[in-house]
C-alpha cells in the first residue's frame, strides 16, 4: 500500500489522529523553547551544517583515519556494502563468539537493514531494550518515529501489550507502573545476555571513538555487561574532531525533545579488558546518494526527528504510513534512493511548507529535496498517472499567469455551482477535508476593482 | 575486504569538492552565572543538588536520604568506611544488587547540567548505570559554561570510556509521560562541594 492509502487507514480514528497531531506538536514546541534559550542557535546550526559538509567532501579520508585510530584502540572494523552483508556480518560475529541471544539498543540502521527479522530466521533471539522499541517489538510492529518509536500508541495499547507479554495487571495503563514492569523484565535480559548491539550517533575520525546518546541508559547497560559489543553505523556518522561534538551535542537533544542534552552521551574508545568491540560501517546506498548533488545533503542528518514532529503530513498520517524505516520528511528523501519504485509515493507526502527545513539542526534543505525528487521520479516514469497530470497542470498554470487567473475563476464557479464535481475521487485533496466556502471574488478580482482607491 | 575497497572507492569518486571546516572557537554566548545555571538546569532534568563544604557531609546525608540502601559502593576513598571500595575488579554482573553508587565527576557543564566522568572515576563502566541510585560529588569550582568549553577542557585526553551524564535515567515512551528510572539509575544527587 502507498502513503495515501496507509494514511487513510490511520485517520479513520479521528480522535487518535488529533491526539497524535497534538502530541507531536507539543514536542515541537518543547524544541522551540529549548532553542530560544540559546542566543547562538542559528550560528550553531550553520556551524553544524558546514562541519557536515566538510565531512561529506572528505569522507574517504576521514573514514580511513577513523579505521586506523579505532583499530589501534583495539576495536575491530568491518565494512558492509549493503543490508544483507551487514546482517551476515552480525550473525558471523555472534556465531564466532558463541552467542545465541542478543540485546539491542536503538539503531535505525538495523531497522533499515531488517536485522531483527534476519536474525530471528537464523534462530537468534533478539530483544530490543529501548522501551518504545520493546513495545513495538512485542506487538510485532516497527517503530513509527526515529526518536519516539511507539508514538502511535496510547497507554491503553501498551497496558494491553504488557498484560499479554509481561503479565502486568489487566487494565492498568499507568506509565510509571508499565515502565517499572519493563525495567524488571529487561534487567533480567541485560544480566544474562552475552552480546549487545548499539547504534552510533557520532564517530570521530581524529580519535577513533564513537558516541552513543540515550536517555534510558539501555545502550550502556547492554554494552558494559556484554562480552561482545557490536556497534552499527552508516558511514555518514563520521565527524572530524572531538571538539565538533560540542556543536552536535548542543543541537541534538534540544532539537529532538527539547532536553538540554540526553541523559547519557557515552564515548566508547576502547573495549573493556577481555571484551570484544566491533564496528560495522555500512554503505547500503549511501555512496550513491553522495553522488547525487541534489540529494547528498540528506546524509548530514543526525536523526533528531524534529522534521517529523513539525510536519503537518507526518503528524496527521502517522509514521507507519511511510512504509520505510525512517519516516517523515527526511525518510521521504532517503527512501527513493534505496528503492525508487517502491518509494515513489513518499516525496509526494508533503505540502512543501518548508517547516522541516526551518527546524533541521544541520540545515538540510529538506523540502527543496522533496520537490526535486518529484521531478526526478516523474522524469523516470515512476509516478502514478494522476500525480503527473496534476503536476504538469500545475507547472503549466504557474508559468502562464493568464491561465492561473482564469483557472481560479473557473474553480470558484465550479465549486459554487456543483460541489459534487469537486468532491469526486479525482480530487484527492477533497478526501477527509471540508472544502472551504469559495470566496465570492478572488483577491485578484478584488484588487482589480479596488486599486486606485475606487470601487466599480 | 572486497566491500571495504568498493565502498571507499565509490565514496572517493562521489564526494564533492572539499569545503573547509568552520571556526567554532567563538560560538558560545554566556550570559549566566555558571553555578546557578548548572543547579537550575540539573533540577529541571530530574536531578537534585545538595551543597556541602566537606566530603564527609555525604555520610549523614546518605544515612538519612537513602535510608533503606543495603549495598553502597564508591570510588571515593574518603568514604571507604561507609561503602564498599573493593569491587573494581569484580565481574560487572556482580553489581546487579547495588542500591547506591557514589563517585566524583571531573567537571560539570552549566548549560545542560551534565557531568563529565571517565572510566577512572566510575570504577567500572556499568557501575553508574546498574545502580538503583547515583550520587556524584562535584567541586563548585569545576563548572564550565557550555559544551564548547567542556571539549576544550577534555582536549586530547585519552580515556577508554567517558560520558556526559545528565540526571537520572528517564523515558517518555509511553504517551510522552515522563518516567524517571528507565534502565539506569532512578535518582541522581549531585553534591556540590565548596572549595575547601
Ligand atoms: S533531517 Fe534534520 S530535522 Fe530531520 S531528523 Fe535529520 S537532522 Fe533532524
Amino acid at each position: 500500500m502507498n502513503h495515501p492509502e496507509l494514511a487513510e487507514r490511520f485517520i479513520k480514528d479521528a480522535d487518535r489522529t488529533t491526539w497524535h497531531d497534538e502530541t507531536l506538536w507539543w514536542v515541537r514546541q518543547k524544541r522551540d523553547k529549548a532553542a530560544f534559550q540559546i542566543p547562538e542557535w542559528e550560528a550553531l546550526r550553520e556551524a553544524a551544517s558546514q562541519i557536515k559538509h566538510n565531512v561529506l567532501s572528505n569522507l574517504h579520508e576521514y573514514l580511513l583515519a577513523f579505521e586506523e585510530k579505532a583499530t589501534a584502540n583495539g576495536i575491530k572494523i568491518h565494512w558492509a556494502a549493503d543490508a544483507q552483508e551487514h546482517n551476515e556480518l552480525v550473525l558471523r560475529i555472534l556465531k564466532e563468539s558463541g552467542a545465541e541471544a542478543l540485546i539491542k539498543s536503538k539503531s535505525m540502521l538495523t531497522e533499515e537493514c531488517n536485522l531483527n527479522e534476519y536474525l530471528t530466521e537464523q534462530g537468534v533471539d533478539v530483544v530490543d531494550t529501548d522501551l518504545g522499541e520493546r513495545i513495538v517489538q512485542l506487538r510485532k510492529e516497527h517503530p513509527s518515529h526515529i526518536v519516539l518509536p511507539a508514538i502511535h500508541l496510547k497507554k491503553e495499547d501498551v497496558g494491553e501489550t504488557f498484560h499479554i507479554h509481561l503479565g502486568t495487571e489487566k487494565g492498568n495503563k499507568d506509565p510509571q507502573y508499565l515502565t517499572e514492569a519493563a525495567r524488571q523484565h529487561l534487567r533480567e535480559k541485560f544480566v544474562t545476555r552475552k552480546a549487545a548491539i548499539t547504534g552510533v550517533n557520532f564517530a570521530i575520525a581524529e580519535t577513533g571513538e564513537f558516541v552513543v546518546c540515550t536517555n534510558e541508559g539501555n545502550a550502556d547497560m547492554g554494552a558494559h555487561l556484554a562480552d561482545v559489543h557490536i556497534a552499527c553505523m552508516g558511514f555518514e556518522k563520521i565527524i572530524p574532531q572531538r571538539q565538533h561534538l560540542g556543536v552536535f551535542l548542543r543541537l541534538l537533544a534540544r532539537s529532538a525533545t527539547g532536553q538540554p542534552i540526553t541523559t547519557y552521551s557515552s564515548h566508547f574508545k576502547k573495549p573493556r579488558p577481555g571484551q570484544q568491540m566491533h564496528i560495522i560501517i555500512v554503505d547500503n546506498g549511501r555512496s550513491r546518494q553522495l553522488g547525487r548533488a541534489d540529494f547528498r545533503n540528506s546524509l548530514k542528518c543526525i536523526r533528531c526527528g524534529a522534521c517529523m514532529n513539525t510536519c503537518p503530513v507526518y503528524r496527521r498520517s502517522g509514521g507507519h504510513s511511510y512504509h520505510s524505516a525512517v519516516a517523515g520528511p527526511i525518510g521521504s528523501i532517503l527512501a527513493p534512493n534505496l528503492d525508487m519504485t517502491k518509494n515513489a509515493d513518499l516525496p509526494f507526502a508533503s505540502t512543501l511548507c518548508g517547516s522541516c527545513s526551518n527546524v533541521c539542526p544541520v540545515k538540510i534543505d529538506i523540502h527543496d529535496q522533496l520537490y526535486k525528487w518529484r521531478q526526478v521520479l516523474v522524469q523516470e516514469g515512476r509516478v502514478p498517472f494522476s500525480k503527473t497530470v496534476a503536476m504538469r497542470a500545475m507547472t503549466f498554470t504557474l508559468s502562464h499567469p493568464g491561465v492561473f487567473s482564469l483557472a481560479g475563476k473557473v474553480g470558484r464557479k465550479v465549486m459554487g455551482m456543483a460541489p459534487i464535481v469537486v468532491s469526486n475521487g479525482l480530487n484527492p485533496w477533497y478526501k477527509q477535508r471540508e472544502m472551504p466556502e469559495p470566496p465570492k471574488e478572488s483577491f485578484r478580482e478584488w484588487y482589480a476593482k479596488n486599486r486606485n482607491g475606487k470601487s466599480e | 575486504m572486497e566491500s571495504r575497497n568498493k565502498i571507499l572507492s565509490a565514496i572517493a569518486q562521489n564526494q564533492p569538492a572539499s569545503t573547509p571546516l568552520p571556526d567554532i572557537s567563538d560560538l558560545a554566548v554566556v550570559d549566566y552565572e555558571v553555578v546557578e545555571k548548572f543547579s537550575a538546569t540539573l533540577a529541571g532534568i530530574g536531578g537534585q543538588v545538595v551543597d556541602i563544604v566537606s566530603v564527609r557531609e555525604v555520610v549523614p546525608f546518605v544515612k538519612n536520604y537513602y535510608e533503606g540502601a543495603q549495598r553502597i559502593i564508591t570510588t571515593v576513598e574518603a568514604l571507604g568506611d561507609m561503602a564498599e571500595t573493593d569491587w573494581r575488579e569484580a565481574d560487572p554482573h556482580s553489581l546487579e544488587n547495588v542500591d547506591l553508587m557514589i563517585m566524583e565527576a571531573e567537571f560539570g557543564v552549566a548549560e545542560n547540567g551534565a557531568l563529565w566522568v571517565t572510566e577512572a572515576y566510575m570504577g567500572q563502566r556499568v557501575a553508574p548505570f546498574i545502580t538503583q541510585n547515583l550520587a556524584v560529588i562535584l567541586k563548585r569550582s569545576e563548572i564550565v559554561p557550555t559544551m564548547h568549553h567542556a571539549y576544550d577542557r577534555i582536549g586530547k585526553a585519552d580515556y577508554p570510556f567517558g560520558m556526559f551524564l545528565a540526571g537520572p535515567s528517564k523515558t517518555a515512551d509511553i504517551e510522552q509521560s515522563l518516567v524517571l528510572g528507565a534502565h539506569g539509575s532512578r535518582t541522581m544527587t549531585v553534591f556540590l562541594l565548596m572549595s575547601e
